[in-house]
């Protein structure tokens, strides 16, 4: 295999770039953005309110979310864990995607002021109020199999299953099940890449608001992750509130926070151009 | 090229059923039956070499890199790290590893990806994303298809306040992953292209695939 490599000068010049990007990456943003939400999570103006439902402990719900729309998800009674899936409504093979909005934030740990992107560089959230920052992006959800180790005997509704039942009730199909985000999962990650389950990051009645930033299809599923240390299965309900969300000033955090944000929203811009 | 190195008395260059040369930036597809051992080689050293896998005779069984992070209680891969499906099936087993630092948090690299993370400037540039769409359309797949992947060594450490950044691979010339496989799968590779991060050492160089039949 013969092969040319590249000039040290052009390395050199790759590498700064990177190096500054990535200072911004781990140094300016994370400062940048504002402290958790406070605690009980206000009314919502009841004028704005679109649709609520209780999700009961270990099922599945899907709705569509048009730009400008918010969802709060809401662990009313404490304890629940709610994975959370998204396709774009005009383009089902757009859809959310974990690794980049990890990779390109600098950072597994979501909270409020990040934003969650799209395959396509494109934002399809801006997390505008999130009471916990504790959300795992990595270990996925709970399937038969974990279920039955975790809690032999008993019969469990898992996240798998209730994923494959969104797709399926949608016209799509097991291809179109992304990697999911686990809303109120603080799972934290040590220094040999062990998973841990970080229960003082969690408060009782947490809450999420998720601004969709496209029009979209989301999917939830309401089980308990698969490091939840409760031995028994008894998931919680949840709240899920569809609102119209304030309309985004020209200073709204999550659009201006992170040079990495601002790019992702040029993007979506172009899409609506 | 380096020297072949043996993980079993069976193994040599002189009996593996294929040997494939990977240009640098270049995507590859090929079949791996049940009980085949595939060695994934770096050739040149810190690289980047993006892969996934599909059930041969079902392509909506793919690999998941949560299934796997979840199954084994870690993010990174290593000797004895099982290649879950999203069905929660084992499709294969690593059974060697001259590295240590493998990642499957990352994901592949993207043209429009690379606008978000580095500039609109960096959207015309080559990337894993693409090669992935081209060689999956061969087998019928489209990007509906195109799941999480494994970056085999590329070194992309999680501290436990959940900072990630993508640091300089630590793989020399010549290292190597072998897997054996539990099922028939279709393994895609994309020769990571990027350019704008460390995970290659900014210089995408050759890589080699060979794959052995099973030993008994």
């Amino acid at each position: 295999m013969m092969h040319v490599r590249r000039s040290p000068e052009e390395i050199a010049a790759n590498r700064q770039r990177y190096e500054e990007h990535q200072k911004k990456g781990l140094e300016f943003a994370p400062k940048a953005l504002p402290a958790p939400s406070p605690l009980p999570a206000p009314a919502i103006d009841a004028a704005a309110i679109i649709h609520q439902e209780t999700i009961p402990g270990g099922w599945h719900w899907s709705t569509a979310l048009k730009r400008g729309e918010a969802l709060r998800i809401d662990q009313a009674e404490g304890g629940s864990t709610v994975a959370l899936v998204a396709w774009n409504a005009a383009d089902t093979s757009e859809r959310l995607n974990l690794v980049d909005t990890v990779k390109v934030q600098w950072t597994t740990a979501l909270g409020k002021g990040r934003v969650i992107f799209s395959d396509m560089g494109r934002v399809m959230f801006s997390l505008i109020e999130d009471s916990s920052g504790a959300h795992d992006c990595l270990m996925g959800g709970s399937t038969a199999a974990s279920n039955a180790a975790k809690y032999p005997g008993v019969k469990t509704r898992n996240t798998r299953d209730n994923l494959v039942l969104v797709a399926g009730k949608l016209g799509l199909t097991r291809r179109d099940i992304p990697a999911i985000l686990n809303l109120f999962a603080p799972v934290r990650v040590d220094d040999d890449g062990g998973f841990h389950w970080r229960g003082k990051l969690s408060n009782s009645g947490d809450y999420a608001e998720l601004r969709a930033e496209m029009d979209m299809i989301v999917g939830l599923s309401n089980c308990p992750h698969p490091l939840d240390p409760d031995p028994v299965y008894a998931p919680k309900p949840v709240i899920v509130t569809r609102f119209r969300a304030p309309v985004p000033a020209v200073d709204d955090l999550s659009r201006t926070a992170t040079a990495e944000a601002l790019r992702g929203f040029e993007n979506n811009a172009s899409m609506l151009a | 090229m380096t020297d072949f190195i043996k993980t079993s008395a069976s193994r040599s260059l002189e009996n593996a059923v294929q040997e494939h040369f990977i240009p640098a930036e270049a995507p590859w597809s090929g079949i791996v039956r049940k009980g085949q051992t595939i060695r994934i080689e770096d050739s040149y050293g810190q690289q980047a070499i993006d892969t996934l896998f599909y059930r041969a005779d079902d392509f909506a069984e793919r690999y998941s890199s949560q299934d796997t992070m979840r199954t084994q209680g870690g993010a990174y891969i290593g000797t004895g790290t099982k290649i879950i499906s999203n069905e929660g099936n084992v499709m294969l087993i690593m059974t060697a590893d001259s590295c240590g630092r493998h990642d499957t948090s990352a994901g592949a690299c993207s043209c429009e990806s690379n606008t978000v993370r580095f500039g609109h400037g960096t959207k015309y540039l080559h990337a894993c994303r693409d090669n992935f769409v081209l060689e999956v359309t061969k087998h019928g797949m489209s990007k509906r298809d195109i799941v999480p992947n494994i970056n085999f060594f590329m070194n992309v450490p999680i501290k436990p306040n959940g900072e990630m950044t993508i640091v300089d691979g630590i793989s020399a010339s010549g290292d190597y992953v072998e897997l054996v496989a539990e099922m028939d799968v279709l393994c895609v590779i994309s020769n990571c292209p990027q350019i704008n991060n460390p995970c290659n050492g900014f210089d995408p160089t050759p890589i080699r695939v060979l794959i052995w039949d099973g030993e008994d």
